[in-house]
């Protein structure tokens, strides 16, 4: 019997109530997904077993990490509507927030990259065989370096839900991939940030991978009229805050 | 004050057009008389070859220093396309994706002041990023390393390059045990 939508669902509550049943039995709040989350099948070869082993050495090369620059990044980078000699098609947005440290403190200077599917849910991508039209004028991609605030922003179209094989009628809702480098390497995050009211996220078993309910809310944008611009785009802020440990002599300068 | 974190989610199948760049896998400068490689290949938990992970290798920079050095995907503000590095620099990061086979191949430096190159492997699949570490055979003291001494001997060989050639290193990662053969040690760091 190939799994329908009602069996991942059901598979869906299953590890939500098991994992609020944890928390009120003193369980810490989990904020990032679990590796072996088996309503999305793809995990169930793909994480480890062995519990992860702690590695407390303050001198670790970890809690440093890679540094970008200007010549990391050219003006058009950040702008995913201008990287071709015509307009893509779709909805423009603009898409802009901070990214801090669990002390609130900006991340600065570091590299932000995006990818995402065009405003038909296809990606520039050649196993993305989807059948929905590619845009010869949308790539997809985009890559900024954070300000002094350790503010990012992009300009590009709002991506198209799509399909996937999870299980049948499966349906990704409309997502835009986020990579973040922090002062260390520990902090390095891969995201996707999702966008309010989409009907699809209850079904989605990567969204819904992050079983509690407060951080489940945080890979969602806000709608910020403010940032939407006459006549032109509307705006979405979404900050990130970024997990892990920095060296305190890394930190010092940045 | 302790901001709770953004969640992570999964590099997802089509980060291919967007993350990696050109020389991703080349740290070292190009003809750089001490480069080594080390390769190896990204198996799942039936022992299948990953096709599509991403890895990423952190170390520190020839003189020790883990300030990290600048232009590792350098942009043509000409063309918008990639330049390549500079063929001078070596700024510590590298990023290769495993091809059709599950295969990567990366070429630095050895590390300076520890034995080890930091990973970082992303996946399809795989909710979260997982740290591990490289271990060059040849210039670690497995006594004298906490965490290597840590771990009994058949775990500890998961985070040890095989010398194949002379500046040649295997480095396989198994995200999970197979049945036969044992999982690399991924970490976590408090």
């Amino acid at each position: 019997m190939p799994l329908t939508q009602a069996d991942i669902s059901a598979e869906i509550s299953q590890a939500r109530e098991a994992y609020l049943k944890a928390v009120a039995a003193g369980d810490p709040v989990r904020d990032h997904p679990a590796r072996d989350y088996a309503p999305y099948r793809s995990s169930v070869l793909r994480h480890p077993k062995q519990p992860l082993v702690s590695v407390g050495d303050p001198e670790a090369v970890e809690l440093s990490g890679p540094v970008f620059g200007v010549t990391d990044v050219t003006a058009l980078d950040h702008d995913l509507t201008r990287q071709h000699v015509g307009e893509p098609h779709g909805e423009r947005i603009t898409v802009t927030g901070r990214v801090l440290d669990r002390a609130g403190r900006p991340v600065r200077g570091q590299l932000v990259e995006i990818w995402q599917a065009n405003a038909s849910g296809r990606y520039a991508h050649q196993r993305d065989d989807h059948a929905a039209p590619l845009d010869p004028n949308f790539t997809g991609v985009g890559r900024c370096l954070t300000n002094d605030d350790g503010e990012y922003q992009f300009v590009t179209i709002k991506p198209g839900a799509y399909p996937w094989r999870n299980h049948v009628n499966a349906w990704r809702p409309a997502h835009i991939h986020f990579s973040l480098f922090g002062t260390a390497f520990t902090q390095r995050l891969v995201t996707q940030m999702y966008f309010p009211g989409d009907p699809l996220l209850p079904y989605d078993p990567i969204v819904q991978s992050v079983t509690d309910d407060a951080a489940r809310q945080r890979l969602v944008a806000t709608y910020d009229h403010g940032l939407s611009r006459p006549e032109w785009s509307l705006g979405y802020r979404w900050d990130i805050v970024l997990d892990g440990p920095a060296a305190t002599w890394i930190e010092e300068g940045r | 004050m302790s901001l709770s974190p953004t969640p992570s989610q999964t590099v997802g199948p089509f980060y291919g057009y967007a993350l990696p760049f050109p020389d991703g896998e080349n740290v070292a400068p190009a003809g750089h008389p001490e480069m080594i490689t080390v390769h190896g290949v990204v198996h799942d938990g039936a022992g299948a070859p990953v096709p599509d992970a991403l890895l990423e290798f952190w170390q520190p920079g020839v003189d020790g220093s883990r300030r990290g050095v600048a232009g590792s995907l350098r942009r043509d503000p000409v063309t918008g396309g990639f330049l390549g590095r500079n063929g001078l620099d070596f700024t510590g990061f590298g990023r290769v994706a495993t091809d059709a086979d599950g295969h990567y191949t990366l070429r630095t430096l050895p590390p300076v002041g520890v034995g080890y190159l930091s990973v970082t492997v992303f996946a399809r699949g795989l909710m979260r990023q997982l740290h591990t570490r490289a271990y060059l055979r040849e210039q670690t003291d497995i006594a004298a390393d906490p965490l290597l001494s840590s771990l009994a001997p058949g775990r500890q060989a998961t985070l040890l390059t095989t010398r194949e050639q002379d500046k040649i290193h295997r480095f396989d990662i198994r995200l999970q045990e197979d049945g036969v053969h044992e999982e690399t040690v991924f970490l976590e760091f408090p």
